[in-house]
């Protein structure tokens, strides 16, 4: 389960702003996929892991953020070694990784309401096209906020069909699991709606 | 001063609430009934969350199906469940939601949330992420999430139900001291008795109202 979005700091990655942070994810992005070369891919995914000395994140912390993929990444590594060759495994692991360490790092030192008022800034000329920015950022930080809350109910309701021994039935889990969450985005909006009280505050 | 002229509220064509007047001029209002009684649906209709199907509800005079902004201003709202109102990863990113606003700087919007945390004790607490909290912390949180916007009413709507016994205490002693009109939605009639006013609602109808002790007694009596 995510439970650490942002750890203080004052380093210089916490200090840069963070437009300029996710401006350096999408191009790390872009030119992760465009490079071909193995050594390239390698030496951005050091380069990444030396980023987190910069920020002085511990260790244990860069780890964890791939903990969570690494089931995914060996199942791609696997079909690429089956269907292509293991070199070609190995360049798209290493991209998923360099993208996950980055983004990983840009979110461990940047304050979600810096996060989002980034974004606001960067999709403003959008609203010309009528995107409703506010509701975009909104949005975002829903999403990050309600990341952990989505896994305790998943957690709550697994250990309910556990003790009835119902364990694997994925209906059982997954009704319950969708009730309680449609029900909780109701009170959510309601409570929105409650605090909207600027003409500037996003509904 | 609130006040609900002839109103009704239907819901799925059945009356939920039936006929409703009334003029709340009193600071400290309780909200009294069983289960699905209507009592959260009275509230709802304070802060213009709920429209009424028929009548109409004035909050200093202003309509809530009119003036929604404006009314909302006016009337604070804290949830039960406080996990479902607090919409930001961390307390002071929380608590700076509701606040934007064009002629508020941001050092001016931080000023604000950090002696809402002082008045609040949660200074502690303001880079934590909100999840982590305990149940407590979170309905402080949620509560000061209301109080920054300097509602002149807040509605309580069970607040303590999902708190211990301590935490329980700890904002119901918040509530008595807030300087705002409150209403307070409670299953527990203990934290009522002091209250300047109580009123039943039974099957979506006003079944008592009036001073705390024939109130109690007479919604005790539904259930004897």
């Amino acid at each position: 389960m995510i439970d650490t979005f942002y750890i203080a700091g004052n380093s210089f990655l916490h200090r840069l702003p963070a437009a300029a942070k996710l401006v350096f994810i999408a191009m790390l992005g872009t030119a992760v996929f465009l490079c071909r070369d193995l050594y390239y891919v390698g030496a951005a995914l050091v380069g990444i892991i030396a980023l987190y000395g910069v920020a002085h994140v511990p260790p244990g912390m860069m780890f964890r953020q791939l903990k969570f993929s690494l089931i995914l990444l060996a199942i791609i590594f696997s079909v690429q070694w089956l269907v292509a060759d293991w070199q070609t495994g190995l360049l798209i692991i290493l991209r998923f990784a360099v993208l996950i360490l980055a983004a990983s790092l840009v979110t461990l030192t940047t304050r979600t309401s810096d996060m989002v008022e980034a974004l606001e800034r960067i999709l403003q000329p959008l609203r010309h096209f009528g995107l409703d920015v506010a509701k975009v950022s909104l949005c975002l930080s829903l999403t990050i906020r309600f990341i952990p809350e989505v896994a305790r109910i998943t957690q709550q309701v697994r250990e309910a069909q556990r003790a009835r021994g119902l364990e694997h039935s994925i209906l059982a889990v997954a009704m319950p699991v969708i009730i309680r969450l449609l029900r909780m985005a109701d009170e959510i909006a309601e409570a929105i709606e409650a605090r909207t009280v600027s003409e500037d505050t996003p509904r | 001063m609130i006040e609900l002229h002839g109103v009704t509220v239907e819901r799925d064509g059945r009356a939920v609430l039936r006929d409703i007047n009334l003029k709340l001029p009193e600071r400290r209002v309780g909200i009294i009934g069983a289960n699905g009684s209507g009592k959260s649906t009275l509230v709802r209709l304070f802060n213009g969350l709920l429209l009424p199907s028929r009548g109409e509800v004035l909050v200093d005079g202003l309509s809530t199906r009119k003036n929604g902004k404006e009314v909302r201003r006016k009337v604070g709202f804290v949830f039960q469940n406080p996990d479902n109102q607090i919409v930001y990863p961390t307390v002071g990113e929380d608590l700076a939601f509701g606040l934007k606003s064009p002629g508020r700087s941001k050092s001016e919007t931080a000023d604000i949330v950090d002696a809402c945390l002082a008045a609040y004790g949660l200074s502690h607490l303001k880079t934590r992420l909100t999840h982590q909290l305990s149940g407590g912390e979170k309905q402080l949180v949620a509560i000061a999430g209301v109080t920054i916007m300097q509602p002149e009413y807040i509605v309580f709507d069970e607040p303590t139900t999902l708190l211990d016994l301590g935490n329980t205490k700890k904002i119901m002693q918040l509530i008595h001291d807030i300087e705002q009109t409150v209403f307070l939605v409670s299953h527990d009639l203990d934290h009522l008795a002091d209250f300047e006013r109580l009123i039943c609602i039974h099957e979506g109808r006003i079944h008592a109202d009036g001073a705390p002790g024939e109130v109690l007694r007479q919604y005790r009596e539904l259930f004897a």
